[in-house]
């Protein structure tokens, strides 16, 4: 297991005071927040720091951490085989998991080790009730967004051990994604939540789906929006280039005259759904290189044979 | 433990309806908060019904966010909203400026 230096995590010395604690916590914690930053390990690194805050900013968790820290730790290589010394726990009281509202679902082995699972309240009834509806978030590429596909989750949720106290157990879930969702979108798994108390049947599963940067294409709701290098000739004459779409290559015809930006529409092969999206394609024309006599030849015969001034609106048609 | 059987999963669609109950229970919050989160204007009804406000499923995003938002940064119901929009409209433009530049730049 892998020690965890909370307050390199958080940035701050050993001796820092509670409010630099909350001070380094809070503007770490906008810089990563998932629903915030633009950062790709954006989730992993919030999760870090909330979890050395969840530790630092409780006198009592602090205090054991700190002795387990200032004990000396593995080899050569430094954290990365790590066990709690022996005799741990004995002068604290974390079972069960001295938790606040922190979300821990997502804190690491090490955290577990030193501070127990989360505590789970009793449910809210007496008798039977329907478990707790779980949310989490998944990230697809477009390609699974457009056809469909399966995918495998991992989810913690409580589960009691042999002496009835309650753990956190991993469970895997295999799901069948729709086509045709999109960035943002929730989608519901009835019934795969949390159990419920006293027979009372699971609750359901809410995922908020994100997707996964595409090389060609961008998504906007349902439609995708792709960019496509034209030669100038091909813009100016017009013809049929094929394009890629999300199900194959097709014809696009360009119309004569085009130029660089314009957009054109390929209707219905956008993301599938209740209303289809569409694909819309912007050109981008793109030169050729002048790297030989020929090729030179030609853009001198060109300019020739053409009046043309690409900035002739810049100084008022003079 | 292995995966065995294949779970469907089901789209909630911008128009899937949303009563405040089970806004509530999928969302994880009470039904006061709700409320405060209307008063305040971060949530927009689409209807008012015998069991109260109606939502859809465009709600329970901006639940979601503004739930993590307040447990996590302690921003105020107030500062949650502002987020909330801000935080859309930089989705919006940051999908804007990766396309542009993909227009201006290729690949």
């Amino acid at each position: 297991m892998e020690f965890k230096d909370y307050y390199e995590i958080l940035g701050v010395e050993p001796d820092a005071d509670q409010d630099a604690i909350r001070r380094a916590y809070r503007k770490l914690a906008r810089k990563y927040h998932p629903d915030v930053s633009d950062e790709p390990d954006a989730e992993s690194r919030f999760k870090d720091v909330s979890e050395a805050y969840e530790v630092l900013k409780d006198p009592e968790k602090r205090a054991a951490y700190d002795q387990v820290r200032s004990q000396p730790r593995g080899g050569a290589g430094g954290g990365a085989d790590w066990g709690p010394p022996p005799g741990w726990e004995s002068g604290f009281d974390f079972g069960g998991g001295g938790f606040t509202d922190a979300d821990a679902a997502g804190f690491s082995e090490f955290f577990e080790t030193l501070f127990g699972g989360r505590r789970r309240g009793p449910g809210a009834g007496g008798f039977s009730t329907r478990g707790a509806d779980q949310r989490a978030r998944i990230t697809i590429d477009l390609d699974t967004a457009y056809h469909g596909g399966e995918r495998t989750l991992t989810l913690q949720e409580p589960a009691m051990d042999a002496q009835g106290r309650v753990t956190q157990r991993t469970r895997n879930l295999k799901v069948r994604i729709p086509p045709g969702v999109t960035d943002g979108q929730h989608i519901r798994l009835r019934g795969q939540g949390e159990p419920g108390a006293g027979g009372g049947p699971r609750g359901d599963i809410l995922l908020e789906v994100s997707l996964a940067p595409h090389p060609l294409f961008s998504v906007e709701g349902r439609d995708v929006i792709l960019t496509l290098p034209v030669a100038p000739w091909e813009a100016a004459l017009g013809g049929k280039v094929p394009v890629p779409t999300l199900d194959g290559r097709v014809d696009l015809t360009v119309p004569a005259g085009s130029q660089s930006g314009r957009k054109l529409r390929l209707k219905g092969r956008g993301l599938p759904g209740k209303t289809k999206g569409d694909q819309y394609v912007v050109l981008r024309i793109v030169t050729p290189p002048a790297d030989s006599e020929d090729a030179k030849a030609a853009y001198r015969r060109l300019a020739e044979a053409t009046s043309f001034d690409p900035r002739a609106h810049l100084y008022g048609g003079r | 433990m292995a995966a065995s059987k294949t779970t469907s999963a089901e789209p909630l669609e911008p128009d899937t309806p949303f009563d405040l109950a089970e806004l509530c229970g999928t969302c994880g919050v009470s039904a006061e908060w709700v409320i405060e989160l209307v008063e305040e204007g971060i949530l927009e009804p689409v209807a008012y019904g015998r069991r109260g406000p109606r939502f859809t499923a465009v709600a329970v995003r901006r639940v979601q966010t503004v739930r993590r938002l307040q447990r996590d940064l302690g921003v105020n119901r107030a500062g949650a909203g502002l987020a909330v929009e801000l935080i859309e409209e930089v989705e919006t433009l940051r999908r804007r400026v990766r396309m542009l530049e993909s227009q201006l730049f290729g690949d």
